[in-house]
């Protein structure tokens, strides 16, 4: 294998890796800064505990998220070195920007925020786990602005030294034609991905025990993230798609796996086997013209295919084909179950419908899936360039030995499934405990207690 | 006219000073784990930097992320020629950085952890040490890349630095814990400060020394007339605050061994500064050769000059809501 082969497949590896804790810890910080909030207006100690059950988890996760994105700026210079060079003084200034504002945010306010309550009182804590949760939106705001700037580029000036230069006016850089779609995509997506991990554990303890107050309290909120985002979900990854149409045509044909151009109205094709070398999709079964409806709101509005595409310029279809048909088959999963909750709610079912709760159980990492499999959709269906149309991965890639990366590949795999292994075993274990009433704080260890516990001020009010 | 460049050299720099100043320490600790008790003693010194690991190792993600943005030539020199050691020190970080939550997660495989924590934060340092000799002792570059082979990082004198590293770092530790902790423990580290420090002037004295024989560049820097006045301040500034330092030690005083290990670290990196100004790939590209237009630098410093004061004043009052000594009883 070449070392670009091999490059990529480290990019890719320890980026899906990363990306799996922001996509969760975005929406906990979230949840657990309306939990805080919800319990200093009413006083519940229902909140107090489940906002505690969910902070013992969310230590874990971000300090995996922590450790995997710090590689990740060592992934753009080490392994992409011809790129960073070239695009350094476009994105270089976003992600300074993300490390000015997000990082330092999150990380200076997480301290408080996990072992503070005591020291700084409730208002004050209450002000560290805002500051975490805006921290992680910040840092998703800037790297996907990056991430679409490599998408969509715009703004830019090319160099006599082959740099791609900051033009006249950064606004157009950051918030470029595909930022906006991709910004509340993944969001949504960090928050419907919180929501079906938090409703699988409500549903999993409801399935132990119906009357626990966390348990039931969690799964309903749950369930009305999944009723009420999942819809707008759709919607916003309908526009996303729109728009990707109108600025990088060629992923959306991927996306449809139509290698040929249909000048009468393209069919959608439902499931088939797509194949490259013969530009055709095996055992389709499609929708005649609907294709065409879903993207130019018109039956015979004619769509070209790869065939107009030279084929050095054509992304692998079978990774894009399937991942995007993954993502919205969760989407719609996700769009039934929130359904389904809502008759139970007008049944008044919520908490006594099992079968509810083991589709809820059965739901619980689908987000984490659909992300991933999105940005699956993303990334290859940019191939064959880092900066679309601009410069090509082959291009980009740093100037190292194949021996070094595959080495530096299998050690990212084994250290990344061991650690991060442990680490969602040990999540799971939090996981499976119910939410108590006297929930323990993250300090729950036997010494960290000495300096920390007991622990008045969340001690009150917090026996549900 | 001010120049944006340097300005940007001053900040990268600065975000290297914090580095070392704020995590220094707590690699220092984890390279001494295994000296402490099981128990207590360890607890005690985990505790002491749970809340604030995660805000230390952000001024890395700076540097780094500085260097991108600022210098992006020497960011896709520097990390290619240096594809090893960067990889192992992510991966040291990775072992580290979760041993914090894993170890208390699972008492069970509380000794793994608290191994782990030792061998990543040691990997990670004698990483650092590696890299930073490997960029002095100087790197292949060939128009706008690297051009070495992937073991040019590795010679004596990069284990060298390593080494020192590795002894700096664990000093800081020692003098960290003896501010922030009482009884055995802190007689403990007391003990360790007072023989890291002989150790790190040891290996202050031979790494400078070897670094003379690297580079013309170096030598003339340091020994040419009338240059050699001003730096001869360096090594004699060495030895008042190595003095300062035993005195304070010897005193019993809470942080101000910690404050002169740091100052100790200062003055290397004066003295760093003094042998690459102005480079950033040293004796290889000027920080103007590798510099972002004055556009990428400008957008930056606007941002850069609100939010570093914020993220000091923030960061300040972090340590502030922890001060005190760790998990003794009156501790709040
Ligand atoms: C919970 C997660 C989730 C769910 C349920 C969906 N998506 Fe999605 N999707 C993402 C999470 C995601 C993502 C991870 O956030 C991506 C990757 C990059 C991006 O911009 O968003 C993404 C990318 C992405 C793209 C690629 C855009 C591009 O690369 O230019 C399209 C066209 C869609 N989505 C469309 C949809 C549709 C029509 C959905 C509903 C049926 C849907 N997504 C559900
Ligand atoms: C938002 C920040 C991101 C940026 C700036 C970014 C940038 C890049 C770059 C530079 C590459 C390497 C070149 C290439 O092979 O295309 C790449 C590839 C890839 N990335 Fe991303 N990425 C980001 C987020 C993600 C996330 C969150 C995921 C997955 C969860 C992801 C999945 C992939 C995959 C699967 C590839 C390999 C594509 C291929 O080589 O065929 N990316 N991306
Ligand atoms: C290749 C692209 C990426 C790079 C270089 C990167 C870099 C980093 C770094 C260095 C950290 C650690 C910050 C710290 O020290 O506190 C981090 C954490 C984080 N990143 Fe990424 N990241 C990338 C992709 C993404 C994407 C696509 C998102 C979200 C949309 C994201 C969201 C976050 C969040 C929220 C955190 C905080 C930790 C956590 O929540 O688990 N990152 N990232």
């Amino acid at each position: 294998m070449d070392a670009i082969i091999l490059a990529r497949a480290q990019f890719a590896f320890t980026v899906s890796f990363h990306f799996l804790f922001p996509a969760f810890s975005i929406g906990l910080a979230s949840y657990l800064a309306v939990l805080e909030a919800l319990w200093l207006k009413t006083g519940k100690g229902v909140y107090a505990n489940l906002f505690r059950y969910w902070l013992k988890i969310f230590a874990v996760v971000f300090a995996m998220g922590v450790v995997s994105g710090i590689v990740m700026s060592y992934q753009f210079g080490t392994n992409w070195s011809v790129f960073s060079d070239k695009a350094g003084p476009v994105i270089g200034p976003l992600m300074a920007y993300e490390v000015l504002t997000a990082f330092f945010l999150e990380a200076g306010f997480l301290g408080v925020m996990l072992f503070g309550i005591n020291k700084v009182g409730r208002k004050l804590h209450f002000v560290a786990t805002l500051a975490v949760a805006l921290g992680t939106f910040i840092s998703a705001f800037w790297i996907l602005s990056v991430n679409s700037w490599m998408q969509t580029p715009v703004g830019y000036e090319v160099g006599a030294n082959g740099q791609f230069l900051p033009g006249p006016s950064w606004l157009t850089i950051i918030f470029n034609p595909s930022f906006p779609y991709r910004l509340f995509h993944t969001v949504l997506a960090a928050y419907l991905t919180t929501a079906f991990i938090v409703g699988a554990v409500g549903g999993w303890h409801l399935l132990k025990d119906r009357t626990n107050p966390g348990a039931r309290k969690m799964f309903s909120m749950a369930m009305w993230m999944a009723a009420l985002v999942a819809p707008i979900q759709i919607f916003a990854g309908d526009m996303h798609g729109l728009n990707t149409l109108k600025h990088q045509p060629v992923k959306v044909m991927a996306m449809e796996g139509h290698f040929q151009s249909h000048p009468h109205g393209a069919p959608l094709i439902l499931f088939g086997i797509p194949n490259s070398a013969e530009q055709r999709v095996y055992y389709a079964i499609e929708i005649p013209k609907a294709s065409s409806l879903i993207l130019k709101h018109e039956l015979d509005a004619p769509l070209s295919g790869l065939d107009t595409v030279p084929p050095a310029d054509r992304p692998p279809v079978g990774i894009v084909f399937w991942a995007f048909r993954v993502m919205v088959g969760i989407g719609f999963a996700m769009l039934g179950i929130g359904i389904l909750s809502l008759i139970a709610r007008w049944r008044k079912a919520l908490y006594d419908w099992p079968l509810l709760h083991r589709f809820a159980v059965l739901m619980g990492p689908s987000g984490l899936i659909a992300v991933l499999s999105g940005w699956i959709v993303t990334e290859v269906g940019r191939q064959p360039f880092t900066i679309y149309g601009l410069l090509r991965t082959a291009q980009s890639a740093s100037p190292l030995d194949a021996p070094a990366v595959a080495s530096s590949l299998l050690a990212f795999v084994v250290v990344y499934f061991a650690v991060f292994g442990m680490g969602i075993w040990y999540l799971l274990q939090l996981m499976k405990k119910p939410p108590e009433a006297h929930e323990p704080p993250p300090s729950d260890a036997p010494i960290r207690s000495a300096g920390i516990t007991p622990a008045p001020a969340i001690i009150e009010g917090a026996s549900s | 006219m001010i120049d944006l460049t340097v300005i940007w050299a001053c900040i990268i720099g600065f975000a290297i000073i914090a580095y070392v100043v704020m995590d220094g320490f707590d690699l220092g600790i984890g390279i001494l784990f295994p000296f402490f008790k099981v128990g207590q003693d360890r607890d005690t010194a985990m505790n002491s930097i749970a809340p604030v690991w995660d805000g230390n190792e952000t001024w890395l993600v700076m540097g780094v992320g500085g260097l991108f943005a600022a210098f992006p030539l020497a960011y896709a020199i520097i990390l290619p020629a240096l594809y090893a050691p960067m990889i192992a020190m992510l991966l040291g970080l990775v072992f580290r950085g979760v041993a914090f939550e894993f170890r208390w997660r699972d008492p069970a495989h509380r000794a793994f952890w608290d191994k782990a924590f030792t061998t990543g934060s040691v990997v990670a340092t004698f990483a650092q040490g590696i890299a930073l000799g490997a960029l002095l002792q100087g790197i292949t570059v060939e128009g706008r890349s690297y051009a070495g082979g992937w073991w040019e990082w590795l010679s004596p004198f990069s284990l060298l630095t390593g080494v020192g590293l590795l002894v700096g770092y664990a000093l800081l530790g020692a003098c960290w814990l003896n501010w922030k902790t009482e009884g055995g423990l802190r007689r403990q580290t007391v003990t360790y400060a007072g023989r890291l420090g002989i150790g790190l002037l040891i290996m202050i004295g031979v790494i400078s020394l070897a670094t003379l024989r690297l580079e013309t560049q170096y030598f003339q820097r340091w020994l040419s007339f009338p240059g050699v006045v001003a730096t001869a301040q360096v090594p004699l500034a060495t030895l008042v605050v190595t003095f300062l330092f035993y005195r304070s030690l010897r005193l019993k005083r809470d942080a101000q061994p910690f404050f002169w290990a740091l100052a100790l670290f200062g003055l290397c990196l004066v003295g760093l500064g003094v042998s690459i100004w102005p480079d950033v790939v040293p004796a290889r590209v000027t920080i103007w050769e590798a510099a972002a237009p004055v556009r990428s630098q400008l957008f930056m410093l606007v941002g850069a000059s609100i939010m570093v004061p914020v993220i000091l004043a923030y960061t300040a009052w972090s340590y502030w809501v922890f001060r005190g000594k760790v998990g003794i009883e009156g501790y709040h």
